[in-house]
């Protein structure tokens, strides 16, 4: 018999007569206290993404180019790794263009083995769209994809996330229920609530441990 | 007639005990895992400031892993065919030998040479580093605290916090040593030193293993949690993605996660949420630009179906890997981690160790509890630890010849004259002329109760009967009421 056939045939053997634990998940219980009014949606991320050293700025679908144009030169950061098929991806393309002297733009439009040691030694910043947000737990939805691949919110030190405000929900099973997550996940989806962080040396807190050292949010207020 | 001997003399065995008190004489480590638990525990009391909700969830939670193991071979079977579904292939191990075999043909079909691991106590319990490195494979930890204590040759001393054991002195003088960088205990600067390290050594990997929080059968999908990206990194970076979970890791629907996380985080740290909720579904689709080529998860078993076909040592198997049960355990919090010689310390160690390697082998992991409770308090699935702990206690005293064999190396601290001394101490109890004679002895012959009584006197004044009897001075106290 193989391991699998020898595993399952234990297991089954010990539940021999019993009948399966009736499933009365009480939906209340992980919802209730985790409702929010519209106006408080913004404040409850921010107050929860900002104690983990996220920097939050309110912008709009117009202004943000600009912000983020501005942000890359106050950090004095080269170049922005961006989605260029993106529709944010497109606008930033757009800006730059009309805009001179701004941070170089880089596309991640190729398989990454063709440009592995440019992404981890040479692409100080990224900008990424977000899913939404949960506000119960100060977190980023990501569901990388082909345009905008995974590594895209991981590599880089310094990663730029746009958050459209009417996109925060309340909670994490608001979100899996109203998206149907259970109906088909991604290859990879991904909650994000801070820059990387560890508290493996003395319990002390310290920012930049692998993945991006800086999450910079610009919540889009009116869209 | 009370003779002393009817407590029954706790042999601890002299490696166990002589590394328990190796540990409580060593101030530096005692400092530095009472200020980290007192910190943990601080930092779990905040986070569930609610008593009703955190009660209702942990109701919740329990309820959620009782359901899973309920029909946890037919989902393991769904995890199976989604996974595979997905493009994920399943691996199933009965023994740690057979998981590290697994591993390493998949590693030799590579030819790869390096593997990144993110935090995985599973990959612990199979030795993987050890395995690996001994067919002349480099097999590197990339969580800050395993790569501390991989430097430094050890293990980890407490599941979530593996380094919990050394302060930054001593992290500062390990880096000096091994990477030959300059002395410094600023933290930050010294995580800056690890993260330069382990970036390269994301970038050149060829195989990135992993542990599972939750793997979901309903979609196939498999849940890591951390803060620190390392989890991403060797699941997203190399080619090649090998996760390694327990058999139990798994669970029904999506939604069970929500409970489960929200209880996961709160009680190992004390955070909302980790900084990284991890879901992957399957490897790298065609079309797409990043993510392994291939995913495969290991299943293992190595005891744990063992557990499973008792329905009391059945709840051992609802454990999430949290540490809340050694941040607030006294004994823990004295000897460290270290001081119980295995995988998983603590309570949750002292009650799935002995599925793993067998009762023998940790006898006094059983008794190595003052049955306070505080584990089971707090654990947020509610497995009751100290019940577990006593069955244990029972399994190790078991008569060799017990028609009911529960686990592998039952009855080891079986003793005949001990088992002896209990009979006769059950039949003198339940025999009403005998247990008058035996008081009326007792309290005339008093002075005759020894001194010393093996290791009850070394802390303990020497237990001495009273002159008179509970029964008789209620006697006289009815006869005197004249209440008869």
């Amino acid at each position: 018999m193989s391991a699998k056939e020898n595993i399952l045939a234990k297991l089954r053997k010990s539940l021999t007569g019993t009948t399966p634990v009736a499933d009365n998940y009480n939906v209340e219980l992980v919802t209730q206290t985790y409702r929010y009014a519209p106006e408080e949606r913004i404040p409850q991320l921010r107050k929860l993404m900002e104690a983990v050293h996220t920097e939050i700025h309110l912008t709009s679908g117009e202004n943000w180019p600009a912000l983020l144009a501005q942000l890359l030169r106050d950090r004095q950061l080269p170049s922005l790794l961006i989605a260029p098929t993106t529709p944010h991806g497109q606008k930033i393309t757009q800006f730059w263009a009309n805009n001179p002297d701004l941070p170089a733009l880089k596309a991640y439009d190729r398989p990454v083995e063709e440009w592995k040691a440019e992404l981890f030694n040479d692409t100080p910043a990224s900008l990424t769209g977000t899913l939404g947000a949960i506000a119960a737990t100060g977190s980023l939805i990501l569901w990388p994809t082909r345009e905008e691949p995974r590594l895209m919110s991981l590599v880089p030190p310094v990663h730029f996330a746009l958050l459209k405000a009417s996109e925060i929900r309340d909670n994490f099973y608001e979100v899996q229920q109203e998206f149907e997550w259970a109906q088909g996940m991604p290859t990879n989806a991904l909650l994000v609530s801070g820059p990387s962080k560890t508290a493996d040396i003395e319990q002390v807190l310290a920012y930049g441990a692998h993945g991006p050292k800086d999450l910079v949010v610009l919540i889009l207020e009116d869209q | 007639m009370s003779t002393p001997t009817l407590i029954p003399a706790v042999e601890v065995q002299e490696d166990f005990r002589a590394r328990a008190h190796k540990a409580l004489d060593d101030t530096q480590l005692r400092n530095n895992f009472r200020s980290a638990m007192d910190s943990l525990m601080t930092k779990r009391a905040t986070s569930f400031s609610d008593a009703h909700e955190r009660e209702h969830l942990r109701g919740l939670g329990n309820a959620v892993r009782a359901r899973a193991l309920s029909k946890l071979p037919d989902l393991l079977e769904q995890l199976e065919s989604n996974l595979t579904r997905n493009g994920v292939n399943v691996h199933w191990a009965e023994t740690v030998d057979e998981a590290n075999g697994i591993v390493l043909s998949i590693i030799r079909a590579h030819e790869a040479r390096q593997v990144i691991k993110g935090k995985s106590m599973v990959s612990e319990e199979m030795e993987m580093n050890h395995f690996l490195e001994a067919r002349d494979i480099e097999c590197l930890e990339s969580d800050m605290g395993e790569y501390i204590v991989q430097l430094d040759h050890e293990k980890p001393s407490h599941i979530i916090m593996p380094a919990i054991h050394k302060n930054a002195g001593q992290v500062a003088s390990l880096f000096h040593d091994k990477l030959g960088v300059e002395y410094t205990k600023d933290v930050d600067q010294l995580i800056q030193i690890g993260r330069k390290v382990l970036r390269q050594k994301f970038f050149e990997a060829d195989i990135g293993v992993s542990g599972v929080n939750f793997a979901v059968a309903e979609t196939g999908t498999l849940l890591l949690v951390e803060n620190e990206g390392n989890g991403r990194m060797s699941t997203t970076v190399p080619p090649v993605h090998i996760a390694v979970t327990g058999i139990e890791k798994v669970v029904e629907n999506l939604r069970d996660v929500v409970p489960l996380l929200s209880l996961l985080t709160r009680s190992a740290l004390g955070q909302p949420i980790t900084t990284y909720v991890n879901m992957i579904s399957g490897p790298r689709k065609p079309h797409e630009l990043d993510g392994p080529q291939e995913v495969h998860l290991v299943l293992l078993d190595n005891g744990r179906s063992q557990a499973f076909a008792d329905s009391e040592l059945r709840q051992t198997l609802n454990c999430i890997r949290c540490g809340a049960c050694m941040n607030h355990c006294p004994v823990y919090t004295r000897i460290g981690g270290h001081a119980y010689g295995e995988v998983y310390p603590g309570p949750i160690g002292k009650i799935i160790t002995p599925h793993m390697v067998g009762l023998a082998k940790v006898p006094d992991h059983p008794s190595a509890s003052s049955l306070c409770g505080a584990c089971g308090e707090v654990c947020p699935v509610k497995i009751p630890i100290p019940a577990l702990l006593r069955r244990l206690r029972e399994e190790n005293v078991k008569a060799p010849d017990s028609p009911y064999p529960v686990m592998r190396g039952q009855g080891s601290k079986y003793s005949p004259k001990e088992r002896f001394i209990w009979n006769a101490w059950a039949w003198l109890n339940s025999s009403p002329r005998l247990y008058r004679l035996f008081g009326f002895l007792a309290t005339r012959l008093r002075a005759l109760t020894p001194r010393n009584v093996g290791p009850w006197t070394q802390n303990h004044s020497a237990p001495k009967p009273a002159a008179r009897s509970l029964h008789d001075l209620a006697r006289e106290h009815l006869d005197r009421q004249g209440d008869r």
